[in-house]
């Protein structure tokens, strides 16, 4: 981990972003300038409305910015086409997000398998991988073929951990991963997070609210009105 | 292939499966189509072979020639009125380059009496050659050749109707039936070939030499009719030209006088009979393609509803790394599925139509493999076409958008 401490992961140099909404411009983000180091278990804080969540899908490449560079591991992403930024996301980014996100029709484990299906695995080399994410979580084998709906919502979020890191993620992107949990279950998810970016030297980037669970990472900013007030 | 296509049409299934009514309800118009695409077009195929095998059994390539009509005091007569057809017209006949064989006749309507039995029949006079042209063989016995048709031998040939009226269950052969109070020796019955398309019984006829019955019978010396087989089908029209020529020539027709004689060319009524029996299958086809167009209207209605009911769907998968042609294929895949199992259960539907209008009806239906792989074929690309705005619709959506969308 000591020579990996100083690799720069994600670097933003001077992003903005502004929605347009008929003739209003609405300006969610400005003049961000971030950098993100490799294993870092980072927090984003701030109120709602705050500008985190567009920060957030910035740095996820859900969204490209109006201005500035977005480099990630030294590429410059802001300006890529769609499918390159797609390919990106799932080589090497994972998403946990508040409401678990996952699909519904399909069992837990297709939802694991989900990101090597888009990325060409075979069906039976990305069916072992998933069994392995899942197992890392704590699901039981024998809920593997529950839909979604069948298991609790701690269960659920932890899939969702297992999809993001089924891929060998490099960073996982989590949008107020406990928002729809409660105490117990949050520390359990959060001492999950802490256990991926200890033993894989994953980064992490977490996006909350809540002091108790951002607590948890050790480099934090908070967003206000669009601008990074403290970092 | 990066997402293999089998799991896609798997994950197909799967959401028909989850919603079965409402995609059994979306594919009844491509079902309703499709079996009424094959319920016409076997109908219409059955039609067009109908007609066909009537044309058929009246000969090979079969050209018929009748005398002309005539203009008394300003009536005019149908064809067949004239007695300008004769014996030598027919030998001159035979020997042109396109010309197989001919047979001429002539028919009247006769009392055939044996001991205490009569019928009363048509009797035909014609040539030695008449089974070769009707493609109209003797089971029993056989016809009369070229040296009784010379001689004027008093010998018949008859058809099963007669034979069965005349002498029951027994052979015919080599008994004498009297014909207008001529004895004649019946040395052959022609084989059964019941009703024509026209609802007359064909094996009601009795054959004579042709000239026996221009010598013995009628007493004229024209004949009613010749029949011509052309060497092939491709030359009926180079013997309708050939025969219009030498006849003009031998009835001494000057360019501008009209003919005194009609050549009815069979091959040509046949294939005007096959194509519009074949335009009246595209026109029943084309009527039902358009409730094919009604489901494919209806798969396009319900995919996009799908779209939108999943755009939540749409944006984890692109979150995950899903792109544009990813989600593309994936909605096109699931109408192409859809339409193509409504495709499926609509030849079965049709196929069973057919059999059962066949089974309760008087029309004969004929179904061949063609119908149902273009059936197939247009199923799928009602769903490709119609699924295409709906997938596209969901490939374009926004990632941030799709995830936000409850």
């Amino acid at each position: 981990m000591d020579g990996n401490i100083n690799k720069t992961v994600i670097r933003l140099e001077h992003i903005g972003m502004i929605y347009k909404t008929g003739t209003i411009n609405y300006e969610a983000l400005k003049d961000i300038n971030l950098t993100i180091y490799k294993g870092e278990f980072f927090s984003i804080m701030g109120a709602s409305g705050s500008g985190k969540s567009t920060l957030m899908n910035i740095l996820g490449c859900l969204d490209q910015p109006t201005s500035g560079k977005y480099f990630l591991e030294d590429e410059d992403v802001s300006t890529l086409s769609k499918d390159r930024l797609a390919d990106i996301r799932n080589k090497k980014i994972g998403f946990v997000f508040q409401g678990f996100n996952l699909i519904q029709r399909l069992s837990i484990i297709e939802n694991v398998e989900l990101p090597l299906f888009y990325a060409g695995v075979p069906h039976k080399e990305a069916n072992i991988e998933a069994k392995k994410a899942l197992r890392l979580v704590d699901i039981a084998e024998n809920k593997e073929n529950n839909f979604p709906n069948q298991i609790s919502g701690g269960e659920q979020q932890r899939v969702a951990i297992a999809r993001a890191i089924v891929h060998n993620a490099s960073i996982i992107m989590a949008d107020e991963p406990t928002g729809n949990l409660d105490s117990v279950r949050s520390n359990e998810l959060m001492s999950f997070f802490k256990k991926i970016n200890d033993e894989r030297n994953v980064t992490i980037i977490l996006v909350t609210h809540e002091p108790d669970v951002a607590a948890f990472a050790k480099k934090h900013i908070i967003v206000k009105d669009g601008h990074i007030v403290d970092n | 292939m990066k997402f293999p296509i089998l799991l896609d049409i798997q994950s197909a299934f799967k959401t028909f499966a989850r919603n079965k009514a409402r995609s059994f309800l979306t594919t009844l118009g491509i079902i309703i189509g499709v079996a009424s695409v094959i319920a016409t077009v076997s109908i219409g195929q059955g039609a067009s072979a109908s007609v066909q095998s009537a044309i058929n059994a009246l000969g090979s390539n079969l050209l018929i020639i009748l005398p002309g009509s005539s203009n008394l005091g300003g009536v005019q007569t149908g064809f067949g009125e004239l007695s300008t057809l004769t014996l030598q017209d027919a030998k001159a006949i035979r020997k042109l380059p396109a010309v197989k064989t001919d047979a001429a006749n002539i028919r009247m309507n006769e009392q055939v009496i044996w001991r205490g039995n009569n019928w009363g029949t048509s009797v035909m006079g014609t040539s030695s050659t008449f089974p070769v042209i009707k493609n109209w063989p003797v089971t029993k016995g056989e016809f009369f050749d070229k040296q009784q048709d010379n001689t004027a031998a008093n010998v018949a040939v008859i058809g099963t109707t007669v034979a069965t009226q005349l002498f029951g269950l027994m052979n015919p052969v080599g008994h004498i039936v009297l014909i207008h109070n001529v004895p004649f020796k019946i040395i052959g019955e022609l084989k059964a070939i019941g009703f024509n398309a026209f609802g007359q019984d064909q094996d009601d006829i009795v054959a004579i030499p042709i000239t026996t019955m221009m010598e013995k019978i009628a007493g004229i010396s024209w004949v009613n009719i010749i029949m011509v087989s052309a060497k092939s089908k491709k030359d009926t029209g180079l013997a309708q030209n050939q025969i219009t020529a030498l006849l003009r020539q031998r009835h001494h027709i000057p360019p501008h006088k009209p003919n005194d004689f009609y050549v009815r060319n069979l091959t040509q009524i046949a294939q005007t009979a096959g194509s519009s029996a074949q335009i009246f299958t595209i026109l029943l086809a084309a009527v039902a393609a358009v409730s094919l167009l009604v489901g494919g209207i209806g798969i396009m209605n319900i995919m996009l509803v799908s779209v939108t009911e999943r755009t939540k769907e749409i944006g984890i998968r692109m979150a995950v790394g899903a792109k544009k042609n990813d989600i593309l294929k994936q909605f096109l895949i699931e109408s192409s599925v859809l339409s193509l199992f409504g495709g499926v259960l609509g030849i079965g539907l049709g196929v069973g139509i057919s059999d059962l209008i066949s089974l309760i009806s008087p029309l004969h239906t004929i179904l061949t493999i063609e119908p149902i792989i273009i059936s197939i074929i247009f199923s799928v690309a009602v769903g490709v076409f119609f699924g295409f705005y709906p997938a596209y619709k969901a490939s374009n959506l926004n990632p941030v958008e799709a995830l936000r969308y409850e």
